[in-house]
């Protein structure tokens, strides 16, 4: 296989590929690192830190979907300060690239979480998830609302030194993705993470009850990837200059491909984790291979590749399973 | 620490309402213990089921003619155990282990009571070999609904020193269950320990017998598992550590074997409002 210059720049930082783990996905990488060198993959982004340690919600918190799985943990977690101490220092020593994901229920806490993850090292960035509750505001979810969504990427931001990037995570769930998006950049935001679950649920037909304990929960997975990446396309095609971390459904190297060309920079493999632990590094290998396939040398070329006019030449059909819905005939005349 | 290996399906016995499953998984068996569990990928790489399903190990053979071999026990529950109910020999599997933290063994050679529900009792036998070894006395209570959902008396028959059988429909052994039985069984064989696995109501049952006695029980739990391998926080059942505080710990990576005595069986299903970090607060985070 001919070598692809992997590496990819978010926001002035540089990563040796673009194959990131998801929030909530990897906890903070040790678990994985009996499958696979946590530091052989772009970064590892943590799951959600709050200040204080938190207990999540009740049992059962996920139910398998088709192509997918519908989760409410309740972001449990140790408290910002013991996973400083603990995993922070776990991932530095391993020369891993942390992404620390932070969560908070008010505008304080976010700022106070900046100000704990200021002057530490071995933070490559920050992921604020902005998927949370407000709990000044009824309980409104802050990434549902610009202002809101602005008013945190503002609080993290200011509290943040200067040479880490601050990406602020999207939801889906929104009416029109690319205002919440161009709050976020306004507020500061370097980067954009693209996306968050959407919101499900699921009954159980036998004792006719919601199966989660926390009754709604996080829909992820391949059932999500065309939302996912429509997400990712609008907000590129909206903000062309803002990197994005691209994310939803990603199981296979061609997925990866699909939110580069969609306009991500790079990518974070998530739920996919869960059945296959060594996954981020299956998919990198294979992601390789299709820019190679394609006769691609460098990733950053195909990031909104998809975007060009249809005119523009494509590369040979390297991927003839891709069409495997169309007919032989059509596709050679659909050619260019 | 566990690997992720594709191993290949030996054999696929049918035993009453279950299926006992030998497949080839070069690495597990050597580091497996009695209480370890595997998480099987379901459905062939494609497939729209992403989730493993997890099953407590019945067996581990470092050495045969196939190499290093493991064994589970399941019942078809859904569409995932339907799909492996159908593997046949030689079939592909993907296969991580082994998982968990397994039973402790004691340090003497006491006198051990094995209670097991259902398919539960899989993961006992290997551990009752392990307890002969040691010189243990090892004395087996099954139980089931009926005699088809019975499993391993036979083997229990064979290695133990007693056993006691019940059925909640009397088609086999005592009609009623293994908490019946058990504090007849306790005093008889003067058992120092208790070890379970089993549904969560028969686990409670028994820990509460055992805690009655002031006897030490080790019990396996069986909760829904998204990861198997501690990254997705699924799997959680509030648990008194050793400060004495509550906290809702990981089945998969600090079970599935805990103290009895240690697990808030009142509370499972809910996060009890003095576990620490317990939500006080309205708000709802996903
Ligand atoms: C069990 C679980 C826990 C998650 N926890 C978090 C979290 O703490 N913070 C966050 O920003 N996203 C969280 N997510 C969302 C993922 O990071 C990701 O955005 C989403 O699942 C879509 O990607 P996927 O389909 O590859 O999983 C979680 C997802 C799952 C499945
Ligand atoms: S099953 Fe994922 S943490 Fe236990």
């Amino acid at each position: 296989m001919t070598r692809v210059d992997m590496t990819t720049r978010l926001a002035g930082v540089a990563f040796p590929n673009p194959v990131f783990t998801a929030s909530g996905c990897a906890a903070a990488g040790q678990e994985l690192h009996a499958f696979f060198d946590v530091a052989s993959i772009g970064g590892v982004v943590t799951k959600s830190i709050m200040l204080a340690p938190r207990s999540g919600r009740a049992t059962p918190r996920m139910a398998e979907t088709p192509s997918g799985m519908i989760n409410s943990i309740g972001l449990q977690g140790p408290g910002i300060d013991a996973f400083l101490e603990r995993d922070l220092a776990w991932l530095e020593a391993q020369g891993a690239r942390a992404v620390v994901s932070i969560a908070g229920g008010s505008l304080e806490e976010y700022a106070l979480l900046a100000q704990k993850l200021r002057g530490r090292a071995g933070i490559a960035m920050v992921e604020v998830n902005i998927s949370c509750p407000n709990v000044e505001d009824r309980g409104q979810v802050f990434a549902c609302d610009p202002t809101a969504s602005s008013n945190v990427v503002d609080a993290v931001r200011r509290n943040t030194s200067s040479g880490v990037p601050v990406f602020a995570k999207l939801s889906p769930d929104v009416t029109d993705i690319t205002t919440i998006a161009r709050a976020c950049v306004a507020a500061g935001a370097d980067g954009l993470s693209v996306i968050n679950t959407l919101l499900g649920m699921v009954i159980d037909t036998t004792t006719m009850r919601p199966v989660l304990g926390g009754v709604t929960g996080g829909l992820s997975g391949p059932a999500i990837r065309p939302v996912a990446v429509r997400c990712v396309w609008q907000v590129h095609a909206a903000l062309p200059d803002v990197p994005i971390l691209g994310m939803g459904g990603i199981r296979t190297g061609l997925d990866a491909l699909e939110f580069l060309l969609a306009g991500a920079s790079a990518v974070s493999v998530g739920t996919t984790v869960f059945g296959d632990p060594s996954a981020p590094v299956r998919v990198l290998r294979e992601l390789e291979q299709a820019l190679a396939d394609r006769g691609i040398d460098r990733l950053s070329d195909v990031v909104g590749l998809a975007h060009r006019p249809p005119a523009a030449r494509v590369p040979e059909d390297a991927d003839p399973l891709g069409d495997e819905l169309v007919p032989a005939a059509a596709a050679q005349e659909a050619a260019p | 620490m566990p690997v992720q290996v594709t191993g290949e399906v030996v054999s696929a016995k049918r035993i009453g309402a279950y299926t006992a499953m030998t497949v080839t998984a070069p690495g597990v068996p050597e580091l497996a213990r009695p209480g370890h569990f595997l998480a099987v990928q379901v459905g062939g790489p494609a497939s729209s089921m992403l989730l493993r399903r997890a099953f407590a190990l019945y067996d581990m053979s470092p050495r045969g003619v196939y190499g290093g071999t493991v064994q589970f026990v399941f019942a078809v529950s859904g569409r995932g155990t339907a799909w492996l109910a159908e593997r046949r020999s030689g079939d592909r599997l993907d296969v991580v282990g082994p998982l968990g933290r397994p039973f402790r063994l004691p340090a003497h050679p006491v006198s051990a009571t094995l209670v097991g529900g259902g398919y539960g009792s899989a993961p006992l036998l290997p551990l009752a070999r392990v307890l002969r070894e040691r010189g243990c006395r090892v004395s087996f209570v099954l139980g089931a609904g009926s005699v088809d959902r019975l499993f391993g008396h036979l083997d229990a028959k064979r290695m133990a020193d007693t056993l006691a059988v019940t059925t909640d429909d009397g088609s086999a052994g005592e009609r009623g269950r293994v908490s019946d039985v058990l504090p007849a069984v306790l005093e008889r064989t003067d058992s120092d320990v208790v070890y379970a696995c089993g549904p969560m109501a028969m686990l409670r049952a028994v820990s509460d017998i055992a805690a009655e006695r002031g006897l030490p029980s080790q019990v396996a739990v069986e909760e829904s598992m998204a990861c198997g391998i501690g990254v997705c926080m699924t799997c959680v059942l509030p648990v008194v550590g050793d400060d004495g505080q509550t906290r809702m710990v990981r089945s998969c990576v600090e079970g599935p074997v805990f103290r009895g005595d240690r697990v808030r069986w009142d509370a499972v299903g809910t996060v009890p409002p003095d576990a620490v970090g317990a939500i006080t607060a309205p708000g709802a985070h996903r």
